[in-house]
């Protein structure tokens, strides 16, 4: 069989399956909404519900995995995508196994090809895993009941459910971005955790912008804004504008991140190791 | 078998690679033919892996050119067909075990190299270590598996970067043992190293190397052969044999050593003396070539003031003082 972009796909998952770092951020995806359903079981037995989101987060199971996306945009999802992404090509100059791979019969584009699905695999891994595990906790405590939109309507059950994993799906585009720069700053860096601080500390760089005092009107811009598009689904009827907006955003972010990863990946010399 | 129309399994041309204001390569030239187990000798931090990595196309020449086999490792890995080898030590992925390294590699290549890693790994000797990781596997281990890596590609040139270093003794016997069958089934080879002993041992051809620059290019035998070189003569008169050697002027170095007349010249001024001694009564009862040790050589070629420049020699021309 020639060996393609496939065989890199491939192997990087198999390879992303020895190693420790990827049960570090699944494995963190899947027990934050375990850990926030017990906190939830506990602060609404013993002070009777009168904390953030608690009536939201107690009528329906539902709005779990929609509250965590709130929180956990500001640095979870980015960490965890980042703690893949960072590392896949730093870790090959760490190992010293770039040479070894390069020198196969494969081309330095199609080993990138194969590491960056791998990345973004492992990413789109981790949000589902996230929902679904929030999903699943989220019903065990509070039901799996009808929901209520950001607008005041109820939505039944199956239709939360489809805009649960609608807006996770919404929610990818933002982290698809961080994907793209922490690809990025792995190439450039050379060095995993330099690469994954990096991306973590763009993405909270984008909230501090956020923040600041008088540039109010960069906030629709910012990378940090486009982690709340998927809220637009939650409106009726939906508003599409955020998530359009997101999508090219992101992609005025991710492409020319992706493009600088490509063309040092293609270029640079691979010395040392 | 052969590719490209017969071009050479290794041909540089002008290589050149800096970094900033250091040469690392500074203009080398070579040529590995088909068969050969060529040498590429010179002390640490001569260039010798910085050109094998131009070679594997894994940086790219500040000049020059390198084609394997006619084709050129910076445009295409494709130049790597049946070509394989390693730089610096070989390296794996610790966490996965020898033979899922090996099978990885063997998916990189394609082109049935899945069917060789069993092979490979018995022609090493790793075969009932396999399913252990990487990690924990010795220096000298990794550097086997290393040329079990490279046999997947069934390759017709090797390019080896000091594969015995950092082995013991036995381990360094073995790879140049291993070393010699390969060449054995016909692989071109093409080694590096900073000892001698091992050059001469297993190859034919050798380049001499000294900051980045190809100070000696040719047969080793030649290398051995070549240039001015000690003799020694014994004749019916040595006293009037001394008066003729030292009355040459293009023999030096004149002096009586253990009972005989003892200089240093080239083989033209030889012929020349010979004929002096029988004009002058002294007949030659022997004239013995002292051969040049290739250590002597070797060191006189690779430690001559760094700044001077180096003397350019073709294949096989003589080889003339060290600067």
């Amino acid at each position: 069989m020639t060996p393609g972009v496939g065989t890199v796909y491939r192997w990087e998952l198999l390879k992303l399956r020895y190693q420790k770092r990827t049960y570090l951020g699944l494995g963190a995806a899947a027990i934050v909404p375990i850990l926030f359903v017990v906190a939830i079981h506990f602060r609404h037995n013993r002070h009777g519900g009168d904390f953030a989101f608690s009536s939201y987060l107690t009528k329906s199971g539902l709005a779990v995995p929609l509250v965590i996306l709130l929180f956990g945009a500001i640095w979870m999802f980015p960490l965890i995508t980042a703690l893949v992404a960072g590392d896949i090509f730093a870790s090959e100059d760490h190992n010293g196994t770039l040479k070894t791979i390069l020198t196969r019969s494969l081309e330095r584009w199609q080993i990138f090809a194969g590491k960056g699905l791998a990345a973004v695999t492992y990413a789109i891994a981790a949000i589902l895993i996230n929902g679904t595990v929030a999903v699943v906790a989220g019903s065990v405590q509070s039901g799996f009941n009808p929901l209520q939109s950001l607008s005041g309507t109820i939505v039944s059950a199956p239709k939360a459910l489809e805009l649960v994993y609608v807006s996770l799906l919404v929610y990818l585009i933002p982290i698809l971005t961080i994907t793209a720069i922490g690809l990025l700053l792995s190439t450039v860096t050379r060095n995993s955790a330099a690469a994954v601080v990096g991306t973590l500390m763009v993405s909270l760089l984008f909230q501090l912008l956020g923040i600041l005092p008088g540039l109010g009107s960069l906030q629709p811009y910012l990378l940090s804004t486009q982690f709340n598009a998927w809220q637009g689904l939650l409106r009726t009827p939906i508003d599409w504008a955020p998530i359009v907006r997101a999508a090219w955003v992101c992609a005025v972010y991710g492409i020319p991140s992706l493009a600088a990863a490509y063309i040092v990946f293609l270029r640079r010399d691979v010395a040392g190791g | 078998m052969s590719h490209g129309g017969g071009s050479p399994p290794v041909e540089v041309r002008g290589l050149v690679k800096r970094y900033g204001e250091l040469a690392a390569v500074d203009g080398v030239d070579l040529t590995v033919n088909p068969g050969d187990v060529y040498g590429y000798l010179g002390p640490n931090g001569a260039g010798k892996t910085t050109s094998l990595r131009m070679m594997l196309g894994l940086i790219r020449p500040t000049a020059g050119t390198v084609r394997l086999f006619g084709r050129d490792p910076t445009v295409t890995v494709r130049a790597l067909e049946r070509v394989a080898g390693f730089v610096e030590a070989p390296t794996f992925y610790p966490y996965l075990t020898g033979r899922r390294n090996l099978d990885l590699l063997a998916a990189y290549d394609g082109d049935g190299a899945k069917g060789r890693v069993d092979r490979s790994l018995e022609l090493v000797e790793l075969a009932d270590r396999a399913g252990d990781r990487v990690g924990g596997y010795s220096h000298g281990m990794r550097q086997r598996l290393g040329i079990a890596a490279a046999l997947l590609r069934d390759p017709e040139l090797l390019l080896l970067d000091e594969p015995t270093t950092g082995l013991d003794p036995g381990g360094m016997r073995d790879m140049r043992e291993l070393v010699r069958r390969l060449a054995g089934e016909g692989i071109t080879i093409m080694l590096s190293s900073h000892l001698l002993t091992e050059v001469e041992e297993v190859c034919n051809r050798v380049a001499i190397v000294r900051s980045g620059k190809i100070v000696y290019e040719g047969e080793i035998a030649t290398l051995k052969g070549a240039g001015a070189m000690t003799y020694s003569v014994s004749t019916t008169d040595d006293e009037r044999a001394l008066a003729v050697c030292r009355a040459q002027p293009a023999i030096s170095d004149v002096r009586v050593r253990d009972g005989r007349v003892c200089f240093t010249a080239d083989h033209a001024a030889v012929a020349e003396l010979s004929q002096a001694l029988v004009e002058a009564g002294a007949l030659i009862v022997a004239l013995t070539p002292q051969t040049a040790s290739l250590e002597d050589l070797f060191f006189s070629l690779t430690e001559g003031e760094a700044a001077g420049a180096p003397v350019p020699l073709g294949e096989g021309e003589p080889l003339e003082a060290a600067p």
